[in-house]
């Protein structure tokens, strides 16, 4: 192992201690505006992300599940600072990211890479995948033979022979092996967090298996931490210890996975978990857990934003938009969105009490 | 534990090994290129031609069968197969073919050189707009647009007018026409490849844009550009000959296919065929430049 | 059920080559299968398996110069490869048609969906600009489109994804075919609006008694429609039965191996059942089995002579020379 340990670049200590969590997310927005008319003005503006917060423990796979338009990769792309936040902060292991006396970004960066969803654009075709490997460190300084040893190191890690693949083109990969070397790549400044936005999504059942039990290997290796953005309840399952559910932009329900998966609290929650196939067709769905498409972002309900698609939908749920509360850096701990769940809420299935 | 192990089941046994390719089968993008461009004849045909052209053009003072400018007043306009003037002569009895040929240098100069400009600069400004976007990509964008406001020859007759004549004169204003649309093209596919993982990617990375233009655009970009100004060559030919038939070109004696036309004109009906043959020069070189832009273009069309 | 109706769709021995001057991709290598009439038969396979090809061959999709077809195809009375083009077209839509995993790229973006499903019946049945709106209407009241009149006068981009779905299926419905053909239908669409979509092409093609083949990757979406289910491998069908044989009781290797690593709360202490390595290059297919390389049961004789079904049960066959032992393994996995 030692070799191997010199050839990449060391990773970074663990600053914080190990109770510190790896990463606050506080009250991150981003709004896209709509531009239109003669003037090029905002007509309108797509919540995208719209007051989120949470909180990624050391050493955990926090899960985020939601459909299209709920804003999960708008998420990882503020995280990882690709695209500007309109406000909130980014703390990493205690440091905020990007501001004076913080974290510079150079070094977030170096700390923190994603793994993208599997598709035509992830690779440069115009490279040879130990080159798309090794120039992550070649950027952070490393010499050029030492960068390529490091990339075959990497993709031997990930289960590509160097000798056979270093040299290829991403053409010449399948679909599975091209994620392998998307996972190279973002280990190629060892860094201790990985966001994998749907990275196993665009595969086929038997790769996707593949491809989890690598990040499993990979996580204990490497001692990572894992954010894995998916739709697929199933795997979010599989892989999470904790789970965060979005709906329109908002986070409608976050809490362990054992809990969320068995007693789900939110009714949009409940639905999608309602949605999952099995394969014993004695199981079948007869009548759809949830009607409707989900809203446009564009201009979503007032009050709560599930109330339109939600069975339990009552005035309050119109007038006032339930809140998540503060989480209170307890793994256990299960937050939810819902006027039914808050005591004194106002809505007639709320348990009663509370100083509302 | 040994340094090689694999860990995990996904990495376990290797079958990739029975698909991969023997080390020579992978190839890189432009060997995939050469590879599809080998077995396209009609290509490869018309590439063969274009070397032919502009061989004979460098080589002129060795293979002309005469001086492009010696007059002989007794033998003007003669027909083809005139003696030794094998594409007959002018009106100021020089031999067509040796014009031909040196017209060719003008001609081939005037087609290649413009275009090569306007690919740097035009996919240059391109590029950096394309990849920057907003307020940037605005300025160059609409400044090119300007010259995209008028037809090429209208605009091509406009600043030549004004900058008169003479070669320089008409390489500036060649260039100047060719450039927007060289521009528009490189944006386009900039911002395509901007909108690309690989490049977030390598932002993530925490590469300096650079770099990444350098490493990850460029490299992409520049095979629809490639493409798109080989097409500009036979245009770039067409409009320069269009310039010296105006008389906005070179100035006689200096050989140059257009300004021929132009003078031959007034001789069309003595001797037609003889005074069609410049253009039948223009003709064959435009062709075989579109054709062989159009393979390259079919060749670089690799997935991936 | 009268065992002796004749099936709607026979498909024998389909064989299809996509030629081009780089190589010859093996992608249907010899694919025979029966649709009886107003059954949905589910055509189960990972990327490459030739499914969508076999699919489309039925409407003669593919292009026409680089791609070599073989074998017999017969859908109702009409024999599909030696049809003329033209009778071809009187086919497609009317007696067979097809929904897409994007009907975004098989919606006219440039025409209103109303216009889109009245141009259809209008082709095949000749009526009036007006009866054809009015059937427009019928059909998108029929898929569930809410507002249905307000839809017909939008564009497909102006419908979100689960309606563009509804819409395309309007489209295909609207002549009333006996025959649907549906590639991944459901894959691009969101959990919640997945199972909507599927629950009402249920109930459509019970109503119209129409045959469907269905693609998909997804083992969860055939076992909520499928009646039959064909596995597909490398360009050759390697199990085929009736969904709850070969979902809960599989006798090929590759079922298996698919069940087994399809994530479905598995415990997260122990890894999933991965099928190892990648499905052969279809350049260059292995003269046996093809599935043996990666075969944990697979034997010296495997990779001889690819393997005959051999029937495990009424209606239920595997081509496999090892379907006892699998069994046992498949029986296991049940419990």
């Amino acid at each position: 192992m030692s070799t191997q340990a010199q050839a990449r670049l060391e990773q970074a200590p663990d600053r914080g201690g190990r109770a510190q969590p790896m990463l606050i997310a506080s009250h991150l927005k981003r709004y896209f505006p709509i531009r239109g008319g003669v003037l090029n003005r905002t007509v309108a503006e797509v919540k995208a992300v719209d007051d989120i917060s949470f909180t990624v423990l050391k050493g955990e796979t926090l899960g985020v599940v939601g459909e299209s338009g709920c804003g999960k990769s708008t998420l990882a792309r503020l995280l990882m600072h690709l695209l500007p936040r309109d406000s909130g902060d980014i703390i990493f292991d205690g440091d905020a990211v990007g501001q004076l006396h913080g974290l510079p970004l150079r070094d977030l960066r170096r700390n923190m890479q994603m793994v993208f969803q599997d598709s035509y654009s992830s690779l440069n075709p115009r490279l040879p995948i130990e080159q798309s490997v090794a120039y992550a460190p070649r950027v952070h300084g490393m010499g050029r033979a030492q960068a390529k040893r490091t990339a075959r190191e990497l993709l031997q890690r990930v289960g590509l022979r160097p000798e056979l693949f270093a040299g290829r083109y991403p053409h010449e990969l399948s679909g599975g092996q091209k994620q392998r070397v998307n996972i190279a790549r973002a280990l190629a400044l060892n860094p201790r967090m990985l966001i994998l936005d749907e990275a196993v999504s665009a595969l086929d059942k038997s790769v996707e298996a593949q491809v989890l039990n690598l990040l499993g290997t990979l996580k204990r290796e490497f001692e990572l931490t894992y954010m894995f953005i998916s739709h697929d309840l199933h795997v979010v399952q599989y892989i999470s210890d904790r789970v965060m559910v979005m709906y329109l932009g908002q986070v409608v329900e976050l809490g362990p996975v054992d809990a969320i998966y068995a007693h789900p609290r939110h009714p949009y929650t409940a639905a999608l978990l309602d949605c999952r196939l099995t394969v014993d067709p004695a199981t079948r769905i007869e009548t759809p857990p949830l009607v409707g498409d989900p809203p446009n972002p564009i201009n979503p309900p007032s009050g709560c934003r599930f109330r339109t698609r939600c069975p339990h939908a009552e005035r309050i749920c119109e007038e006032r938009m339930p809140l998540l509360g503060e989480w209170n850096n307890r793994p256990e701990s299960h937050l939810v969105a819902c006027h039914m769940v808050h005591a004194g809420s106002g809505h007639s299935k709320a348990p009663p009490g509370g100083l509302h | 534990m040994s340094d090689l192990s694999i860990t995990g089941a996904g990495a376990t046994a290797d079958p990739n090994a029975r698909e991969a390719p023997p080390a020579s089968q992978v190839r890189g993008y432009w060997g995939n290129v050469w590879q599809r461009l080998r077995y396209d004849y009609a290509t490869l045909f018309f590439l063969a031609l274009i070397i032919l052209i502009v061989a004979s053009a460098v080589f002129a003072p060795l293979i002309a069968p005469f001086d492009p400018n010696k007059a002989s007043m007794a033998h003007r306009l003669k027909p083809l197969f005139f003696r030794d003037n094998i594409l007959g002569t002018d009106e100021q009895g020089r031999d067509i073919l040796s014009r031909i040929l040196y017209g060719g240098r003008t001609s081939l100069l005037m087609g290649i050189a413009p275009v090569v400009v306007a690919t740097i600069v035009g996919g240059l400004f391109g590029v950096v707009a394309g990849y920057a976007g907003g307020k940037v990509n605005t300025i160059i964008m609409r400044g090119m647009d300007v010259f995209f406001a008028f037809p090429s020859v209208l605009l091509a007759v406009a600043i030549s007018g004004s900058l008169g004549g003479g070669m320089i004169n008409q390489l500036i204003t060649l260039t100047v026409v060719l450039t927007p649309p060289l521009c528009r093209v490189a944006e386009t596919a900039t911002s395509q490849i901007r909108s690309m993982d690989f490049v977030d990617a390598a932002r993530a990375s925490g590469a300096s844009t650079t770099s990444i233009l350098f490493n990850h655009v460029l490299v992409n970009a520049i095979s629809p550009v490639l493409v798109y100004a080989s097409t500009l060559v036979s245009a770039s030919i067409l409009l320069a000959s269009g310039l010296s038939f105006l008389g906005l070109g070179v100035s006689p004696p200096t050989p140059d296919w257009g300004l021929m036309l132009s003078t031959l004109r007034q001789a069309l009906y003595v001797q037609p065929i003889v005074c069609a043959m410049p253009g039948v020069a223009i003709l064959i070189t435009s062709i075989a430049f579109n054709l062989v832009s159009d393979g390259l273009r079919q060749a670089m069309d690799v997935k991936a | 059920m009268d065992m002796s109706a004749r099936p709607l769709v026979e498909v024998r021995d389909l064989q299809v080559n996509f030629v081009s001057r780089e190589a010859n991709v093996a992608a249907v290598n010899g694919v025979s299968f029966d649709l009886m009439p107003s059954e949905v038969l589910c055509i189960i396979g990972e990327s490459g398996s030739g499914k969508s090809v076999t699919m489309r061959s039925i409407l003669r999709l593919h292009p026409p110069r680089r791609t070599v077809i073989r074998g017999h195809i017969r859908v109702g009375d009409y024999d599909i490869l030696s049809l003329s083009e033209r009778a071809m077209n009187e086919v497609r839509g009317a007696v067979v048609s097809m929904v897409f995993q994007e009907p975004m790229t098989a919606l006219d973006p440039v025409y209103r969906i109303g216009d889109q499903i009245a141009e259809t019946v209008m082709r095949h049945e000749g009526c009036s600009h007006a009866d054809a709106m009015a059937r427009a209407l019928e059909l998108m009241e029929l898929v569930k489109v809410p507002s249905p009149e307000r839809r017909l006068r939008a564009f497909p981009h102006e419908l979100s994804g689960g309606l563009r779905q509804r819409a395309m299926m309007a489209v295909a419905l609207s002549c009333r075919p006996t025959l649907l053909l549906a590639d991944e239908p459901t894959t691009a669409l969101d959990a919640t609006v997945q199972i909507q979509v599927l629950i009402m092409l249920r109930k459509l093609q019970r109503d119209f008694g129409m045959g469907v083949i269905f693609v998909t990757h997804d083992l969860g979406v055939a076992a909520q429609i499928a009646d039959k289910v064909a596995v597909m491998y490398a360009g050759r069908i390697i199990e085929y039965g009736s969904v709850a044989d070969v979902l809960m009781r599989p006798a090929h290797p590759y079922t298996l191996g698919l069940l087994s690593s399809t994530v479905h709360g598995q415990s997260r202490e122990t890894e999933i059942e991965a099928i190892p390595g990648s499905p052969p290059d279809l350049r260059h297919l292995p003269p046996g089995c093809s599935f043996a390389p990666r075969c944990k049961f697979a034997i010296p004789a495997c990779s001889a002579s690819f393997p005959p079904l051999v029937a495990v049960g009424p209606n239920h066959a595997a081509s496999c020379l090892r379907v006892d032992v699998v069994r046992q393994d498949s029986m296991a996995l049940a419990s």
